[in-house]
C-alpha cells in the first residue's frame, strides 16, 4: 500500500484535476452531433437526394452552423486567457490535437455553409432570394454538389473522431488514453444526428430509415464502450483503476443507468420495436439517445479528470 | 548544449519546505498556488513501513506532454538547458497542459496563462543555482548538466541508487531521488 500526502493545493488541480468544466463536454456533444448533421446531410447531397425538397437531412446543416458557433462559444469561454485566443491561428503545432481542431474548425464551416447553401429551408429562399438563386444554380450542377457532400462527409467523419482524439491524445489521465475515444465519440455523434432527424424529419419513410440508420450506430456504440472497458480493464494498473471508476466506482450508476441505459439500450429496444410495427415511432427514443449523448460527454471528461498515474494523493 | 536536471537526496530531506518558501518569493507565486512543494510517501504494511520525504516540482521531462498538446507553442522546451517553459503571451488557458502533466506540476495564474516551475532560469542564466537549491539547509538538492558526465547531478546517479517518479507515464521526467 502507498499513502501519498503533499503540501500542494493548486486551484484546479487538487485533490484531483478539475481544469475542464461544463464548458469543455458540452463542446465535444455539440462537435460531435454537428460532425454527424454534416456526415448525415453530406452522405444524402452525395446520393443526389438534396433534389428531393421534403428531405430533412440535407436542413441539417442550417441547425450545424448555430450549434457549432454554440460549441466554440462554450470552448471560449473555458479559456483562462481569453485576448490571447487568436494565438490558436498564428500557429500549426503538428503534435497537438487542439491545433488540428482549431484549423479543422476553420475548413468545417465553410464546408458546412456550402452543404446549407444546397438547399435553403422555404423561409429564408423567401426572405433571401439570392439563396434561392444559388440553390438553383447550384441544382443544375449535380457533380458540384456531389463535391460538397464528399466533402461535408469527410469532414464530419474528421471532426467526429477529432473530438474524442482530443481527449485520448492526453495520456496522463489513464481513462482517457484509448484511441476508441475517436470513435465512440463519432458512433454518438452519429447517432444524435441520426436521433434528431427521426425526430423531426416529415416523411415517413426518412424518419424509418434514420430510426434503422440510428440502432445501427447504438449498437456500434455499445460495441465501442465494451472495448473501450475491456481495454483499459486489462492493461496498467493506472487503466485498471480508471476502468474502476466506471465499473464500481463514483461514476458507474451515471454511466451505466444514464449513459449506457437510458441513452443507448431503451432508445435501442423503443425504436428497434418501431421499425418492426409493433409500436409508434415515439419522440421518447431519438430525445434520449441526444440526452444520452451528452450524458456520455460529461461523464468521460468529468471521470477522466479524476483518474491519475499517481498513488492516491492525500492533503495537509 | 546543456540539459539541465535535479538530484534530490530524500535521505537528506526533512520537509522542511525552505525550498518551497524560497520559490514563492523568487517568484513571487500568487498566494494560495505552488511551484514546489513536499511530497511525504509512505509504503508498505504495519509495522515495516517505509517512508520517503522530497521536493517536489516540474520535472522539466525529456518527452514533455505538455509542450506536444499545447495548442500555440506557449509550453515549450528552451534552448538553454532544455528547460521547459511557458511564453505567457501566447498561452490561451486552455488547460490542456494541466490536463496533459502526469504530475499535476502546472497551475493557471491568476492572470489567465499556465504556470509552473522555470528551474529559476533567470538565476540560472547569471551562473547561480535554483532559489530553492540555494535555500536548502540540508544541501539535499543538486542542480546540474546531464549531458555533462563530470556534472555533479551525473556523478550522483552515476553512484548512487535512485528513482524517478511515475516513470511509468513515459514523460522520461529529468528529476532523479536518491534512495
Amino acid at each position: 500500500m502507498t499513502e501519498l500526502l503533499i503540501t500542494r493545493s493548486n486551484h484546479l488541480v487538487d485533490p484531483y484535476v478539475h481544469v475542464w468544466a461544463w464548458q469543455i463536454p458540452v463542446y465535444l456533444f455539440l462537435g460531435g452531433w454537428v460532425a454527424g448533421m454534416m456526415s448525415l446531410a453530406g452522405y444524402f447531397q452525395w446520393q443526389g437526394r438534396h433534389r428531393d425538397r421534403q428531405c430533412t437531412c440535407v436542413l441539417t446543416p442550417w441547425l450545424g452552423v448555430v450549434l457549432l458557433s454554440l460549441g466554440m462559444f462554450a470552448l471560449f469561454l473555458d479559456l483562462e486567457h481569453k485576448r490571447y485566443f487568436w494565438r490558436l491561428y498564428t500557429t500549426f503545432e503538428i503534435a497537438s490535437p487542439m491545433s488540428w481542431g482549431a484549423w479543422i474548425l476553420v475548413v468545417v464551416y465553410p464546408a458546412l455553409l456550402a452543404a446549407a447553401l444546397v438547399q435553403p429551408p422555404q423561409w429564408l429562399r423567401r426572405a433571401v432570394p439570392a439563396t434561392e438563386a444559388l440553390a438553383s444554380w447550384l441544382e443544375s450542377r449535380p457533380a458540384l454538389v456531389r463535391t460538397v457532400g464528399l466533402a461535408s462527409l469527410v469532414l464530419g467523419l474528421a471532426l467526429g473522431i477529432y473530438t474524442g482524439i482530443l481527449l485520448s491524445a492526453l495520456g496522463a489521465r489513464p481513462l482517457w488514453s484509448s484511441a476508441i475515444l475517436g470513435p465512440l465519440f463519432l458512433l454518438s455523434g452519429l447517432s444524435s444526428a441520426a436521433a434528431f432527424v427521426h425526430l423531426v424529419a416529415r416523411r415517413r419513410d426518412e424518419r424509418v430509415f434514420l430510426a434503422r440508420a440510428d440502432n445501427l450506430f447504438l449498437m456500434l456504440e455499445l460495441a465501442a464502450i465494451v472495448l473501450f472497458l475491456i481495454g483499459l480493464a486489462t492493461a496498467t494498473e493506472a487503466h485498471k483503476q480508471a476502468a474502476g471508476l466506471l465499473l464500481g466506482g463514483p461514476y458507474t450508476a451515471v454511466f451505466w443507468v444514464g449513459v449506457v441505459g437510458l441513452g443507448i439500450a431503451v432508445p435501442l429496444v423503443v425504436q428497434s420495436l418501431a421499425v418492426r410495427h409493433r409500436i409508434q415511432h415515439t419522440p421518447l427514443g431519438p430525445i434520449m439517445v441526444i440526452a444520452g449523448g451528452l450524458a456520455l460527454r460529461f461523464v468521460i471528461v468529468y471521470a477522466g479528470q479524476v483518474s491519475h498515474w499517481a498513488p492516491q494523493v492525500a492533503q495537509f | 548544449m546543456a540539459r539541465y536536471g535535479m538530484v534530490i537526496d530524500t535521505v537528506r530531506c526533512v520537509g522542511c519546505m525552505d525550498c518551497v518558501v524560497a520559490c514563492k518569493t523568487e517568484n513571487e507565486v500568487p498566494e494560495g498556488l505552488n511551484r514546489d512543494w513536499i511530497a511525504y510517501e509512505t509504503r508498505g504494511k504495519h509495522p515495516t513501513l517505509q517512508m520517503e520525504i522530497r521536493t517536489e516540482r516540474c520535472n522539466h521531462c525529456d518527452e514533455p506532454p505538455c509542450v506536444t498538446c499545447c495548442p500555440t507553442g506557449a509550453s515549450h522546451v528552451e534552448d538553454f538547458g532544455r528547460i521547459v517553459l511557458v511564453t505567457h503571451q501566447e498561452c490561451i488557458g486552455c488547460k490542456a497542459c494541466l490536463a496533459s502533466c502526469p504530475y499535476d506540476a502546472r497551475f493557471v495564474h491568476p492572470e489567465g496563462y499556465a504556470d509552473k516551475c522555470t528551474f529559476c532560469i533567470h538565476r540560472v542564466k547569471d551562473g547561480l543555482d535554483p532559489a530553492c537549491v540555494a535555500v536548502c539547509p540540508t544541501h539535499c538538492m543538486h542542480f546540474g548538466d546531464f549531458d555533462d558526465p563530470n556534472s555533479v547531478v551525473s556523478r550522483l546517479l552515476a553512484s548512487r541508487r535512485h528513482h524517478a517518479l511515475l516513470v511509468a507515464a513515459g514523460t522520461a521526467p529529468r528529476i532523479f531521488y536518491l534512495d
